[in-house]
């Protein structure tokens, strides 16, 4: 079985669509360069499609997405890149005061069916400023669809659905996972309101998105040394939640631990407890949250690699829970 | 410099060779629009008194002959986007006035169904691709459907004022749709104040014109109180756009006569600024300007007759409108 590497997969869901779909464009910085951007993700889009359909603009992120806005407000799906998330704070005003309100606030006249993608996450030693997940700040904003896939297939597969959609889509590819490989998809799309439980288990429930599922996918193989039957959900989504997804385990399972490459506070994984305490209290016995420390992302390996969350790190904190906590049956 | 009417600025030069046809027929439905936003405006500051209109709005009496002059124009696909002085950005394209005076008031018969209300109306159908609380909004608004409307063999038009003009919006926008040639025209509302703050304190050079020309983007300073310099100066960048000649800048200078917002009273003025402005009223000039070229005084005393009756039962209409039921039509958060 031939195997798909993360990067292709997302230059074959753009070169698909721009073949299925006329409207669709992508434009950003360096994304027509021979290269095709600093991760080499869309080189030969432009040969392909003509500059008029595929072309570099200049570092300009809030025109970008102020264009990408008004192209999808007139018939076009503009599919943008923001080099970085990190760099997603400048055009803010646009996703945030445009974009994410057209279909509400005009009563349902039109939408913005827009993409931004963008490179995301740390652990490729690019510091404080080219390394961060913007998918939480983004989560609190109604009329935007917040996307991060975790494996090669559902990168294609989201991207597919994230251009056909009416709506602003935010889509996150880590850049530790450009290189990853895995099965081809066996669907042309992959719905971007539901969650995947990506392995099952009894004994507990892990949900993360991103990299943070690959993270937890391996912890689960080593706990299962451990006799722990671990439950992985990627929620691929930060927005819209399925919170269903999560409950139906957490029923199962009574144990919820959410994995987030990112600061606690004021973070996806505060709010997914949140809500699991709302709804589901009756089946919890535990729950708790991996995340960061409560400060910017450090460069120098020695302090990036404590920084982050890992499958060690998820390993151990899951045997010092459950040995401290509560009784696991195992 | 001060705020002065434009008569008292060096006039921009004529491009040379450009037949202008002044059809008087087109200046008299033009100017019945003109009156129709004076109304408009003047009725919307009525019932904010009243407590019919809530929050706050922006008045753009005193500005009418930009919007209205540019629309002349434009056909009547081509797209435009303004500001949270919206008023008569969206009269002017093409917003029923009864629609637009019930989104003022929440009303369930509003354009936008009460959701937007004054400062964020938009109206896709008459190619008003939205109204933006933040003030250069509209300049990338409009950019981006320049991207469509290339495609769509249309032009793209941003309003906006001269605030908008020292932010990002105003300099990447700018400088992104001369570099992708895209047929967009900036029409800059420079009415001299950004909120209470005089635009020449504020706006490094003090020119706002020539800031396109570091772009090498056509600019022209037009004297916003006259209908047919706003529309003259309009067709050309129009034409200049649809003939794959790229964006233009138009700064047309304007004055509005309320304060920024309702809760503004202009007290920062100097004292004889406004009458002098006031003797420039555009709807003044443009009804002698009817009057010279031959249109009877009984036609245009008609169409301000016209104008003020159909805002009045616009008017009447949208407050027997009932307010949006939340529980019949709550609304959703994604379109499909």
């Amino acid at each position: 079985m031939s195997e798909l590497e993360f990067r292709v997969a997302i230059r074959d869901a753009l070169a698909e669509e721009l073949e299925r779909d006329e409207s669709v464009l992508f434009f950003g910085e360096d994304v027509a360069a021979e290269q095709g951007g600093v991760f080499a993700v869309t080189p030969g889009l432009q040969e392909r499609f003509g500059a008029n359909r595929v072309f570099d603009t200049p570092i300009s992120e809030l025109a970008l997405a102020g264009a990408a806005f008004g192209a999808a407000a007139t018939g076009t799906r503009p599919v943008i890149e923001i080099m970085f998330g990190d760099f997603m704070a400048l055009p803010m005003d646009s996703l945030v005061n445009q974009a994410a309100k057209l279909w509400f606030v005009s009563n349902e006249q039109g939408s913005a069916p827009l993409v931004i993608r963008s490179a995301v996450g740390a652990g490729g030693r690019f510091g404080a400023m080219h390394s961060q997940n913007p998918g939480t700040w983004l989560q609190g904003i109604p009329g935007l669809k917040v996307v991060a896939p975790s494996s090669p297939a559902d990168a294609k597969g989201l991207l597919k659905s994230a251009i056909r959609d009416d709506n602003p889509v935010i889509f996150l590819e880590h850049k530790r996972l450009y290189s990853i490989k895995g099965p081809e998809p066996d669907s042309e799309t992959v719905p971007l309101e539901e969650a995947a439980v990506v392995r099952e288990g009894g004994d507990l429930t892990i949900v993360s998105i991103s990299k943070g599922v690959r993270d937890a996918l391996q912890a689960a193989d080593t706990l299962a040394g451990d006799g722990l039957e671990i439950e992985v959900i990627d929620l691929r989504a930060l927005r819209p939640l399925d919170l269903a997804t999560v409950l139906t385990s957490v029923a199962k399972t009574n144990r919820v631990l959410a994995v987030e490459e990112g600061p606690r506070v004021g973070g996806w994984a505060t709010g997914l407890l949140g809500s699991i305490a709302e709804q589901g209290l009756h089946d919890l016995d535990d729950a708790w949250i991996v995340a960061t420390e409560e400060t910017p992302i450090p460069y120098s390996p020695s302090l990036e690699d404590e920084f982050l969350p890992n499958a060690e790190t998820i390993v151990e904190s899951v045997r010092a829970r459950l040995r401290t906590g509560v009784e696991t049956g195992a | 410099m001060s705020a002065r009417p434009a008569q008292e600025t060096e006039r921009a030069p004529e491009p040379a060779g450009l037949e202008r046809e002044h059809d008087p027929g087109a200046f008299l439905d033009a100017y019945a629009r003109m009156v129709l936003i004076r109304e408009f405006e003047q009725a919307i500051h009525r019932l904010f008194l009243k407590g019919e209109v809530h929050g706050t709005t922006h008045l753009s009496a005193g500005q009418e002959a930009v919007p209205v002059g540019v629309c002349m124009a434009l056909d009547a696909d081509d797209y435009v986007s303004g500001t949270y002085r919206g008023h008569g950005h969206a009269l002017a394209k093409g917003t029923a006035p009864e629609a637009l005076a019930a989104e003022m008031l929440g009303r369930a018969s509003g354009v936008c169904g009460g959701r937007a209300g004054s400062m964020n109306v938009v109206d896709l159908e008459h190619g008003l691709v939205g109204c933006f609380g933040i003030v250069g909004g509209s300049i990338a608004a409009a950019t981006g459907a320049a991207l469509s409307a290339r495609r769509q063999g249309r032009v793209s038009v941003a309003f906006f004022g001269d605030g908008a003009t020292n932010q990002a919006y105003f300099h990447e926008c700018l400088n992104f749709a001369r570099v992708l040639e895209l047929p967009v025209v900036y029409v800059c509302e420079n009415n001299f104040y950004g909120e209470f703050t005089p635009m020449e304190n504020v706006t490094a050079g003090g020119e706002i014109a020539a800031r396109a020309g570091a772009y090498k983007i056509p600019f022209t300073v037009v004297d916003g109180n006259d209908l047919w310099a706003v529309r003259d100066a309009a067709t050309e960048a129009v034409e200049r756009a649809r003939s794959e000649g790229g964006p233009t800048l138009l700064e047309c200078q304007t004055y509005r006569h309320y304060g920024h917002s309702k809760s503004d009273p202009a007290k920062y003025r100097p004292d004889d600024e406004l009458e002098r402005w006031l003797a420039r009223d555009p709807l003044t000039i443009a009804r002698e300007r009817l009057l010279a070229d031959g249109i009877g005084e009984d036609e245009v005393t008609a169409v301000e007759t016209e104008g003020r009756e159909e805002m009045e039962r616009a008017t009447q209409a949208a407050l027997a409108a009932p307010y949006p039921d939340p529980r019949e039509r709550p609304g959703s958060e994604f379109s499909g």
